[in-house]
């Protein structure tokens, strides 16, 4: 059936694309995710709406130019950052079977990004404890749950790193595992862009404004 | 004919994150460190522009969010390898349609959000109808 096809395609008028067969598996999966994040930064896009909408009602409460440390904020972005390029090694690693260039560039990307959670969680901490936890007003509360949900991914993108680097020590670069790879680097790498958004429209027009 | 259609048939698509396998680790690496300078410079310059008197403070808001679109833009090719490649048609269109919907979702809310706070009755008027 599909061999008729083919040969009427080679045979036929060149109208069209030739047939060549379903995609390969891993362009499949990553195609598949690749809808996951972009909807997943539609969610994040409904977030962001709504802290626009709610930054100017502090209910008589402090206002992001009273609370942010842009110094810590800085911070927070570099090893972001830092962690995202280390990534992009992983994946080269992984692409040349170096497996020990893999796990090392694994282990810096998680603490990167448990460097990360470490300073967003002690400046929550310290909000909190003075008298800007969520409940505090409808601005605080927009805070909390957009720059939050970031810090959620971020430690899901943690767990889920470890679990990776768990599956190429024992199981080392299957096909299987290493679109898993490719996974966890497109959403490690669209964390970062999500965190662009953060800092620019949460901490720097906040502070600014 | 063009070469247009040569160049379709001859393309492979590629997953999203993916990039060509020539070219070699070496510029691989290189691929990454032009992004990670391209983004250093762009956050520095953000964080820079945020706290400066140097320019016409008006304009600040705008240049901040000309910065991050233009560093997401940085990300999404040295990092994510999103290309204008034919092999890359299917990413971008799925790109388009996200960045489509996110932005009728932002523009959305904050244009009904600002036409309701500017039609709504001053609160002390509507303290005292309740009354």
């Amino acid at each position: 059936m599909s061999t008729v096809a083919l040969t009427e395609a080679h045979h036929g008028s060149a109208v069209g694309r030739e047939w060549s067969g379903a995609a390969p598996k891993r362009i499949v999966t990553g195609y598949g995710f690749w809808i996951f994040i972009l909807s997943d930064m539609v969610m994040f896009s409904a977030f962001f709406a709504t802290y626009a909408v709610l930054q100017g009602q502090t209910a008589g409460g402090p206002t992001g130019h009273d609370l942010f440390d842009l110094r810590n904020v800085a911070i927070e972005t570099a090893f972001l950052l830092a962690s995202s390029f280390t990534c992009g090694l992983a994946s080269i690693a992984a692409d040349t079977r170096n497996k020990s260039g893999f796990q090392t560039a694994m282990a810096v990307t998680c603490a990167f990004g448990l460097g990360f959670l470490f300073l967003e969680g002690r400046e929550f901490a310290s909000l909190v404890i003075g008298g800007a936890g969520p409940s505090r007003s409808a601005f605080l509360s927009a805070f909390f749950t957009l720059v939050g949900c970031h810090g959620l991914h971020v430690s899901a993108g943690i767990l889920w790193l470890l679990t990776i680097m768990a599956q190429v020590f024992t199981k080392g670069f299957r096909s299987d595992i290493r679109r898993r790879i490719l996974c966890f680097a497109l959403f490690w790498h669209a964390l970062d862009i999500i965190w662009i958004a953060v800092f620019t429209v949460v901490y720097l027009l906040g502070s600014a404004a | 004919m063009s070469n247009g259609l040569e160049e379709a048939d001859n393309a492979v698509d590629l997953a999203p994150g993916d990039e060509h396998a020539e070219g070699g680790v070496g510029l691989r690496v290189i691929g990454y460190l032009t992004g990670l300078g391209l983004a250093i410079l762009l956050t520095a310059t953000s964080f820079f522009i945020a706290g400066t008197d140097l320019v016409w403070q008006p304009s600040i808001p705008v240049a901040l969010v000309v910065l991050a679109i233009a560093q997401m833009g940085v990300h999404l090719v040295f990092f994510l390898h999103i290309t204008t490649g034919p092999d890359n048609t299917n990413n971008v269109l799925a790109l388009a349609f996200g960045v489509l919907i996110v932005l009728l979702v932002m523009c959305g809310s904050l244009w009904i959000m600002a036409n309701l706070n500017h039609n709504m009755m001053p609160m002390d008027q509507l303290m005292q109808m309740q009354r």
